[in-house]
């Protein structure tokens, strides 16, 4: 199963920051002989809406933090963040802006 | 309506611009970026699990763990060890008081815990990922171990004669790196140990999140690593030896505010 999620969205000056952090082995190709495990693809959905479809690579590192910036946004709204693997598995985390 | 922009700030060891390098403390930089991006929280959540966690013979949890301040009682308990125990009698750091706890609510045996008192990248161990949690909740607080007690008193008397103890294969003591300002091991800055100024900054950030190898390390490893490192033999895990050391660097870091749990290179 996969490892636990945090996130933090923030409303300040008509933007809406958050960031996110995962846990992930993020293991390459080279690392594991041929075995490489990480994800592959990250889903940020605001209110139900897809807004950011993002295919990462094995270059980023293990437990990865990212952080972005969403136009607008309104306290209350809810951002999810989800990935999947190439492996199969999945993980999301739902907050809603502070 | 959103308009995408996805900046990734993934926790990279990122090497040091050469502009970095000039200034007196290039680390301070490096440091604060890392601190910002490194994954803590998520070794914080599994720790949080981990201390309401129904375990062992008893089937107990943690949560009447008690690190000094009463049973259960987190909020500054880090800041104010190691200090004496009166139920074991014993001047304890928080490795060895969680230890303790495991034994007696949990009802678990020594060799069982400490079969893996160190983990790594792919798998932390129990202890650190509760440290994490522990240490955490005292962020803010004065770093105030315990003084008084004449246990307390030989505790610091013991850990600042080995501090200068030479030893080993090398014959090497603490003081061989850590005794003078301005030694290094290649880009690490060797810290004066003995100077309350250098350790307190020091003390107040462990445990920590080592980027370098993406695991958690605790004071114990310190004291254990450098023990390899000196080439000595491997020092029991919260003997009294190891406790002692801790009890002195954090006697001599008395006052400062903890700000961890932290991050190391």
């Amino acid at each position: 199963m996969a490892g636990p999620m945090k996130m933090r969205a923030t409303l300040a000056g008509g933007y809406t920051d958050v960031r996110v952090l995962m846990t992930h082995p993020m293991a390459t190709e080279q690392q594991t002989k041929g075995q490489p495990h990480f994800i592959q693809n990250l889903t940020v959905k605001v209110n139900g809406k897809t807004v950011i479809e993002g295919e990462i690579s094995q270059a980023i590192s293990r437990n990865p933090v990212f952080s972005f910036r969403l136009k607008g946004g309104a306290k209350g709204d809810k951002i999810e963040v989800s990935w999947l693997d190439n492996k199969g598995d999945t993980n999301k985390t739902e907050t809603a802006v502070a | 309506m959103m308009k995408r922009a996805l900046a990734c700030a993934a926790v990279l060891a990122l090497t040091l611009s050469p502009a970095a390098a000039q200034q007196k403390s290039p680390y301070a930089d490096y440091q604060k970026k890392t601190t910002e991006a490194a994954p803590l929280e998520l070794f914080e959540l599994v720790g949080e699990e981990l201390w309401k966690k129904k375990q062992g013979p008893k089937s107990a949890s943690l949560e009447q763990c008690d690190l000094g301040q009463g049973p259960g009682k987190l909020k500054g308990a880090y800041a104010r060890l190691p200090r004496y125990f009166k139920d074991t009698g014993e001047v304890m750091d928080l490795e060895s008081r969680l230890v303790h706890c495991m034994m007696s609510l949990q009802g678990r045996s020594r060799e069982e815990i400490l079969k893996r008192p160190f983990g790594n990248a792919d798998k932390p161990s129990e202890l650190e990922y509760l440290s994490m949690y522990v240490a955490r909740q005292s962020n803010g607080f004065k770093i105030d171990p315990g003084t008084r007690h004449p246990k307390e008193k030989e505790a610091y008397a013991l850990g600042e004669k080995l501090f200068s103890w030479r030893t080993g294969l090398w014959d090497f003591s603490c003081t061989s790196c850590h005794g003078e300002e301005g030694k290094r091991i290649r880009a690490s800055e060797l810290p004066q140990l003995d100077d309350p100024k250098q350790v307190s900054p020091l003390i107040a950030t462990w445990p920590a999140y080592r980027v370098s190898t993406s695991s958690l390390i605790t004071l114990q490893w310190r004291m254990n690593n450098c023990f390899q490192q000196m080439r000595t033999a491997e020092p029991i895990f919260g003997s009294e030896t190891v406790n002692s050391l801790i009890t002195y660097l954090t006697v001599k870091s008395k006052g400062a505010t903890y700000s961890g749990p932290g991050i190391k290179r």
